[in-house]
């Protein structure tokens, strides 16, 4: 009967295949609405047929974070796809949220004007990059989506469809509904349209990348320092990027400076990274070198490989200090990569059991034993870890909240019968 | 009630910061919005959170309200004291707890003045970037209710871009932490420009910002605002983005140069004042583009600050805009709207229009980088109606800004002035959904009832309330 229902709103709506899974827990059906109406159409079935739902973008974040306890309805926004409003002598943007951040671009680079935000994960749309507040390198100068989005429209469970903010980049008027359900990973509700400020795109782009030896059990460089002079540098980068990898020959920093004075800029940034107070090579002359360039290193922007990946947030001070308790914790076949200078990484792990613990550990540690640990490390630097996805069995995956007992009774409100993705989020949320 | 109450708070607070005298608490009857006045019940000068908590917990045993007030500086009334209730002022916590500069953070208290903390760090290199007009006096508690801007928030975004955590005392009186660094849903942004809907900040973690390598202020006068607005579009439309753009048309100028003497150009029909900020070739580079932008689109005078002090003179006449209508008519209504950038001919357009057809004479002022107009409505209050004309003309200017798909407030707040207009921007749908916020925060409706939103939404059952008659029902106020 729910099915009728639902085929009843006009919503192209089809039986749920094999694929279509949330973090493992098989959906029933998948609908195609193509508009805000729809998706409240939808919704107002879901609601009198006690279904539970899951929003999906591109699909290319499903299996992160915890299953839903429940999953009937799939609400697929990929031909919510338009761009309904682009003003661009007001550098600002409305687009229903199933559009690709990277099909929006396109469109926006024609008049020379781009989305400052970045995802590390291909294929992403922009309601999913909002749902999950995913940023790139680039957080470091322009923010996050929330900071960035200044308009939504939300439907919620009941079918309700709601406004907040506006077109215009400054507006106090009421509540800012936009950042509440940026990162709320589709437990308020669907966002289906959104408003966002633009930037101009920068006449030009340099890199200026230095990979730095690994001398005995640490970096041949200072890192926390370097970090935080390069944040603090007058040549205002737009990103500093860390890669750091168990099989790779040391750690590579990697600063973007943008805009007409970026050449200046960089070799302000170059002198920075080889700076001999703070830096030591094994090259003759014992001096660090950087390289300037006009393409990113390949790494630039993408998720670090592994089966399981975590988030590490700290004080933009203790970049050193993370890659310090990373190499003392025994880790094996690990990646960090992440902005130093905004102080988020992600630290990927590889598949299997990682081998872990301390060295006298006789059986290996299971991956909840090892993100417990590491999260006792980051959180003594004032951090947090948050595991993103991947196989991490018991471990809690959230970290201390400071205020989940809030968070619980605004999830109550918008969603009091948990049918929206019921179980994906914070305290199961 | 009064009695009662403000006996019970005399047990968790000093005598001396329970206010009670009529005469005294009198001072508190509004804010810079002054045409809107209540006594407060009983004022209280609380110095730690664990003090607010404990007020807050009263306020919710004897169902009271309460509001909370900074440096009462807010121009929408969104610390109107309520005559039946508490008014916690934070005047007295303002000490800057720390300050990491490596971190790029400082941890203050919420009566810590905004220019303080740039005060305190300046000489390292590093500022606080909201610069809301009233900053040497306005505190960094009200800055995070209303989520102040200012001139330079064009570049550098609002209060809501530079706050990393707060620690606020909840409607219920718990002390809860809101941090960017917790997993879980962005309360941090959504209780920012809450105007003290949600709760009461008691700690409050800033980003600091390094000061940048240049700054070069220039001032362009032009013969008419179109020539102005030309430019302003054609800067933005080069790819620029300034730290801030601000104009002021005729009247304003006059206002200012009779106020301050600011000197600007004579002639002048309007003047933009662009400020450009960052490493120095790039600062240098976009000089030299609005410099030529501006002459072709009608300056007939640059000027640009060599030293500090030439700064602040150019800035003068802007900072000043607002008081200096004061010297050219009785009274004024400061205004505060948002238009699409690229509907501000149109808009000033229309304002034109509503002066000729009230006959009242509106000054403007705007941060017209990102469309944020300040009309100021000048009237007569010795003129029988008007008053209410220039109410009138008020509500139209907004009204046009809405048309053109802007906002009823860009920086000043909803407060009590602005609530009666949400209804024209938003739906029922839209406030309703707002409002469940607030039913998760502030389920019994006692803080700050009576802003942002015209009629409050039911919020339906309580966890935890207890049934039956409340204690103190008898007593109320």
């Amino acid at each position: 009967m729910p099915q009728e229902a639902l085929a009843k709103t006009g919503v192209t709506v089809r039986v749920a295949d094999a694929g279509d899974t949330v973090a493992g827990v098989q959906a029933k059906w998948v609908a195609l609405p193509e508009s805000t109406e729809e998706v409240a159409a939808l919704l107002r079935v879901a609601a009198e047929h006690d279904l539970a739902v899951t929003p999906v973008g591109g699909g290319t974040k499903l299996d992160w974070g915890p299953p839903p306890e429940r999953c009937d309805l799939l609400v697929d926004l990929c031909c919510l796809n338009e761009v309904l409003e682009y003003a661009p002598g007001d550098l600002v943007v409305r687009v229903q949220t199933g559009i690709t951040l990277d099909a929006l671009n396109e469109h926006l680079a024609a008049e020379n004007q781009e989305l400052a935000l970045e995802s590390p994960v291909p294929g992403t749309t922009v309601g999913g990059l909002l749902a999950t507040a995913l940023s790139g390198p680039r957080r470091f100068r322009y923010g996050t989506p929330r900071d960035l989005v200044i308009g939504v429209t939300v439907v919620l469970a009941d079918g309700t469809t709601a406004r907040s903010g506006g077109k215009v980049v400054k507006n106090v008027a009421g509540y800012d509904l936009g950042k509440l359900f940026a990162g709320s990973y589709g437990t308020l509700g669907v966002i289906t349209e959104a408003t966002f400020r633009l930037h101009p795109l920068p006449p030009a782009r340099l890199w200026v990348t230095a990979t730095y030896p690994e001398l005995g059990d640490a970096p041949g460089v200072d890192l926390g320092t370097l970090a935080v002079q390069l944040a603090a540098s007058q040549a205002e980068p737009a990103a500093v990027e860390l890669d750091w990898s168990a099989d790779s020959p040391g750690y590579t920093v990697s600063a973007l400076l943008e805009g007409t004075a970026a050449p200046t800029k960089a070799e302000t940034i170059r002198q920075v990274m080889t700076n001999p107070e703070i830096s030591w090579s094994e090259s003759p002359d014992g001096a660090a070198r950087a390289e300037v360039s006009e393409s990113p290193p390949d790494w630039w922007g993408r998720l670090p490989e592994g089966a399981i990946l975590l988030e590490i947030r700290v004080p933009p001070s203790s970049a050193g200090a993370v890659v310090r308790e990373l190499a003392t914790s025994h880790l094996t076949g690990h990646t960090l990569r992440g902005s130093a200078a905004s102080g988020v990484f992600l630290l990927a792990l590889p598949a299997g059991t990682p081998k872990a613990g301390t060295p006298e550990a006789e059986t290996p540690a299971t991956a909840a034993t090892v993100i417990e640990r590491l999260r006792e490390r980051i959180e003594a630097l004032d951090g947090r870890l948050l595991a993103v996805s991947g196989p991490v069995g018991a471990a809690d995956r959230w970290g201390t909240i400071g205020a989940l007992d809030l968070m619980r009774r605004v999830k109550a409100r918008f969603d009091p019968d948990r049918r929206m993705s019921p179980g994906r989020f914070v305290g199961g949320i | 009630m009064t009695e009662l109450l403000a006996g019970r708070l005399r047990e968790v607070l000093p005598d001396e910061a329970v206010i009670t005298d009529p005469v005294r608490l009198r001072t508190y009857e509004c804010d810079g919005l002054t045409y809107h006045r209540a006594t407060p019940g009983v004022v209280v000068l609380p110095e730690t959170a664990e003090q607010v908590a404990a007020v807050v917990r009263l306020c919710q045993e004897f169902r009271v309200p309460f509001v909370a007030r900074g440096s009462g500086t807010g121009l929408s009334g969104g610390a109107l004291p309520r005559s039946d209730g508490v008014l916690i002022v934070t005047s007295r916590m303002r000490r800057i707890l720390s300050v990491d500069l490596a971190a790029r953070r400082a941890v203050v208290e919420p009566g810590v003045t905004n220019l303080a903390i740039t005060e305190a760090v300046r000489d390292a290199g590093y500022y606080y970037a909201p610069d809301p007009s009233s900053q040497q006096i306005c505190s960094i508690g009200g800055n995070i209710a209303e989520n102040s801007g200012g001139a330079h928030c064009l570049k550098y975004g609002f209060t809501v871009n530079h706050v990393l955590a707060l620690e606020l005392v909840t409607p219920d009186g718990d002390i809860v932490e809101l941090s960017a660094m917790d997993a879980g849903y962005d309360l941090l942004g959504a209780f920012i420009g809450s105007e003290g809907t949600l709760g009461i900040a008691t700690k409050i973690t800033v980003r600091l910002s390094r000061a940048p390598a240049a700054v070069t202020t220039m001032l362009a006068a032009f013969t008419t605002i179109e020539g102005g607005g030309r430019a302003v579009s054609a800067i933005i439309g080069a790819g620029i983005v300034p730290a801030a753009i601000e104009m002021m048309d005729a009247l304003a100028i006059e206002a200012a140069e009779a106020a301050v003497r600011c000197e600007y150009p004579a002639g002048a029909g309007a003047v933009l004042v662009v400020e450009l900020d960052g490493p120095e070739a790039e600062v240098e580079a976009q000089f030299a583009l609005v410099d030529r932008i501006c002459r072709e689109a009608g300056a007939f005078e640059i000027r640009v600050a060599a030293s500090a002090e030439e700064r602040q003179a150019i800035w003068k006449g802007r900072k000043s805009a607002f008081a200096a209508v004061g010297r050219i008519s009785p009274a004024y209504i400061v205004q505060d709207g948002v238009v699409p950038r690229t509907a501000l001919p149109d808009v000033l357009a229309g304002i034109d229009r509503l002066q000729e057809e009230f006959g009242i004479r509106v000054a403007n002022v705007f941060h017209a980088g990102d469309g944020n107009l300040h009309p100021l409505v000048l009237f007569d209050d010795a003129v029988e109606g008007e008053g209410e004309r220039a109410e009138l003309v008020s509500g139209r200017i907004l009204d046009l800004c809405i048309e053109h798909g802007g906002s009823i407030t860009g920086e000043h707040g909803v407060g009590v002035d602005k609530a009666r207009y949400m209804p024209r921007m938003f739906t029922d749908e839209d406030l309703d959904t707002m409002q469940l916020v607030r039913c998760a925060f502030d389920p019994r409706y006692l803080s700050n009832p009576g802003k942002v939103f015209p009629t409050p939404r039911l919020c339906g059952e309580v966890p935890q309330v207890r049934k039956g008659p409340h204690p103190h029902e008898a007593e109320l106020f």
